[in-house]
């Protein structure tokens, strides 16, 4: 039978005393409390296990696996390589394009396959409208942690209308499975590249507007501004990537630094935060750095609509995926959140042997307890909206 | 019509249907208030709220009251009973009692004290207790947490409330919300936001720290209904739902109740004091009792309009940034004001 996991862990709770005026001595003590897994800010299944003083946070212990669905354990016993895609899908399924695209391109370097450029081009444009729509969310649910509802709603009429296209693609407005191994599941219709490029116009003003309205606010920056600094340093010990570490000031991103696909050929820049509302690395830049990575893969999709070239997308799907007898891979890409790198052992048969996921999210989240210290419990809330953790990705 | 001249002359039932009358508002009212706010922060989201329960949704406020009395009745087992059930009555009643002195119109006031203004500000201290109470009672750390905020929020606005309400006091010289409305009968030019009907020169004077004041006494009264970007003691993406997180039912209602009701009673307050009353804006014109209920309510009706704006467009402040907007910002401005008017009227 399975044992409830104990509580505190390893954390002894201080006591003190305090002398009122009239001599008299009153027992403190600092208070343990579980933030979730039943907690409307906590995005998902996370339980904090946070011990205050007041308001303020002494010591905080994320606990994970409420959502465990044991991915890596499904992959191996999937009877064939495209098999993992839908499972891939559900990991990070705020963004599934990107979580599948990795997986893809993992399988395809085993394979040693080559998929053709139109195939690329249309990935890129997925990927890169999923990003928006990602983003969207986490700029959205960022408005209600810091206690705005509207803008939820405003960035999600935004992601509805990708979430059209991404319908009007291959059916589904969620988990896809459309990026299949060595190509993609349907072509594009064919009014899509019309109405693709109508987004992006229609698009533009509405990241101006959404920033009047919650970036630039001053509430927001008074709460944002200075709270949960995440250092450069820190950041990079504790491998976290993305929006995240370029909030930090790092400029890392992988579509740039370790390129795949058509990255090389299109124009963008890595957004990374300066600190201009307080210091480098707190919330409001990594809120930013969301904010202005969308008008970048609104430019990448311009790009990539315009370079899209003809060609069949199913032509390189191979009919048997097996790969070599001990054949190992090691593929990161720049999902929505970060490095979401594949690991893949094969064995020669059509399963494979072992899959390891190194999700972005799950990294990103292990420097919590290091930066909430000493923050409130308001702040909390917005420091781990800020991380933009997706729960299906921590946990798998 | 005989009986009803006998129950008429009965002056103990006149005094209970006489306080009734308030309750009878608050419930429509807190209905209307209801369906207005949800149809504003609809149209402000780019949706359309309720639409099937009557025409536009009309009944849906109804439906929800009588959902909300269906509803179990549900006490925490670790829970002070006796608590959680006096909370929700406390915080109602100090909502309840500050009609008493709401001025309605020249002829309609619950009880025309001297002390009106005062006893406003006194009696909706209590609201603080039945929360406080609710935090403590429901035996939740976060119910707690919502508790001790409100504690500290309601304390730290009651100051900026309590000194416009001098400066108004300072101008009228009187306490008496009724006698502060005659005082600025007259059309919209004798209103105190206007510098009330004083000399001109004075007058324009006065206007720009009474429209302070005015401001500061808006800002603080929003703090003191626990709405954003001061909802820190509901703040549901912090505490769940604060002090109420473990109500539900009746007792939950009576605190949604209260806190509708509230609304109105520190938009009244802004309005009595500032806007007129129950004075109609064009002088004689559209004036008279049954106006002064419509003027006074439609005014107060403006501003919960513009506190549900803001509630549906800006982010929530933290503990710290609140007590620092009360204490360093809005009471060192009213001193400013109040030394300022008391020159103005010297002079």
């Amino acid at each position: 039978m399975l044992q409830p996991p104990t509580l505190p862990t390893d954390y002894t709770v201080k006591q003190g005393h305090i002398k009122t005026s009239t001599g008299k001595t009153i027992r403190t003590e600092e208070m343990i409390i579980n933030m979730g897994p039943q907690h409307p800010s906590t995005h998902g299944v996370l339980r904090l296990e946070i011990v205050v003083d007041g308001e303020i946070i002494v010591d905080c212990i994320p606990h994970i696996g409420y959502l465990h669905r044991c991915f890596e354990k499904h992959c191996e016993h999937m009877t064939n390589y495209q098999q993992v895609i839908p499972y891939a899908d559900r990991m990070d399924y705020c963004s599934a394009m990107t979580s599948e695209w990795a997986f893809a391109l993992a399988a395809e370097r085993m394979l040693k396959i080559e998929v053709p450029e139109r195939v690329e081009y249309i990935r890129v444009i997925m990927a890169e409208l999923q990003r928006i729509a990602s983003h969207l969310i986490a700029a959205g649910t960022y408005g209600i942690d810091s206690g705005a509802f509207t803008p939820f709603l405003y960035t999600f009429i935004d992601r509805e209308k990708i979430l059209d296209l991404f319908e009007m693609t291959c059916g589904a407005r969620l988990l896809y499975n459309y990026i299949w191994i060595g190509g993609l599941s349907h072509d594009l219709p064919p009014k899509f590249i019309e109405q693709a490029q109508e987004f992006v116009k229609y698009f533009r003003p509405r990241i101006k507007m959404l920033n009047d309205l919650l970036s630039y606010n001053e509430i927001f920056v008074k709460r944002t501004a200075n709270v949960g600094v995440l250092p450069k340093d820190v950041a990079v010990n504790y491998a976290v990537s993305g929006p995240q570490l370029r909030g930090s000031g790092v400029n890392w991103d992988l579509r740039r630094d370790d390129p795949y696909s058509v990255y090389h050929k299109l124009e963008w820049e890595p957004q990374v935060g300066k600190g201009e509302m307080g210091t480098v690395g707190d919330c409001w830049d990594r809120h930013i750095v969301r904010m202005r990575e969308m008008e970048q893969s609104l430019n990448i999709i311009e790009q990539a609509l315009a370079g899209l070239p003809e060609g069949n997308v199913k032509a390189a799907i191979p009919k048997r995926i097996r790969p070599e007898k001990d054949a190992e891979i090691y593929v990161r890409t720049e999902s929505s959140r970060g490095e979401l790198g594949y690991y893949i052992v094969s064995d020669g048969t059509a399963s494979p042997f072992r899959v390891k996921a190194r999700g972005p999210a799950f990294v990103n989240l292990s420097v919590l307890p290091e930066i909430v210290k000493g923050a409130m419990i308001a702040d909390l809330v917005l420091i781990a909206g800020s991380i933009d953790i997706v729960l299906g990705e921590v946990d798998r | 019509m005989e009986f009803i001249q006998t129950l008429l002359a009965n002056e103990l039932i006149v005094a209970v249907l006489l306080s009734l009358l308030p309750l009878v508002f608050i419930i429509i009212y807190a209905l209307v208030v209801l369906y207005t706010e949800m149809k504003v922060a609809a149209h402000i989201q780019d949706r359309v709220a309720y639409m099937r329960t009557g025409w536009h949704g009309l009944l849906q406020p109804i439906a929800d009251m009588l959902k909300l009395l269906q509803k179990e009745d549900i006490i925490p087992d670790k829970a002070d009973k006796f608590l959680f059930r006096l909370a929700p009555i406390i915080a109602f009643v100090g909502t309840y009692a500050a009609y008493a002195v709401l001025p309605f119109s020249s002829i309609f006031i619950g009880s025309d004290i001297n002390l009106g203004a005062f006893f406003l500000i006194a009696i909706g201290s209590l609201v603080v207790v039945g929360i406080l109470m609710a935090g403590w009672a429901s035996n939740n750390k976060w119910s707690l947490f919502g508790g001790v905020r409100a504690a500290a929020q309601m304390i730290s606005y009651e100051i900026p409330t309590a000194l416009a309400v001098v400066i108004v006091v300072m101008i009228t010289g009187t306490l008496n919300l009724q006698e502060v409305t005659i005082f600025q009968d007259g059309g919209i030019g004798n209103w105190i936001v206007f510098g009330g009907p004083l000399p001109w020169l004075q007058k324009l004077m006065l206007m720009p720290f009474t429209i302070i004041t005015l401001f500061i006494l808006f800002v603080s009264s929003i703090a003191e209904v626990n709405r954003t970007p001061f909802d820190l003691v509901e703040a549901e993406s912090e505490l769940v739902q604060g002090f109420n997180t473990e109500y539900s039912g009746m007792r939950f209602a009576m605190f949604y109740l209260s806190e509708y009701a509230n609304l109105f009673t520190v938009s009244a307050l802004g309005v009595a004091l500032f806007l007129g009353g129950w004075s109609s804006p064009f002088g004689s014109f559209m004036s008279g009792p049954v106006w002064g209920i419509f003027w006074f309510v439609a005014k107060a009706y403006v501003f919960v309009l513009i506190q549900i704006w803001i509630r549906w467009t800006l982010p929530r402040l933290r503990v710290d940034q609140l007590v620092y907007v009360s204490w360093k910002v809005l009471t060192p401005w009213l001193f400013v004001c109040l030394l300022a008017v008391g020159l103005i009227l010297v002079l």
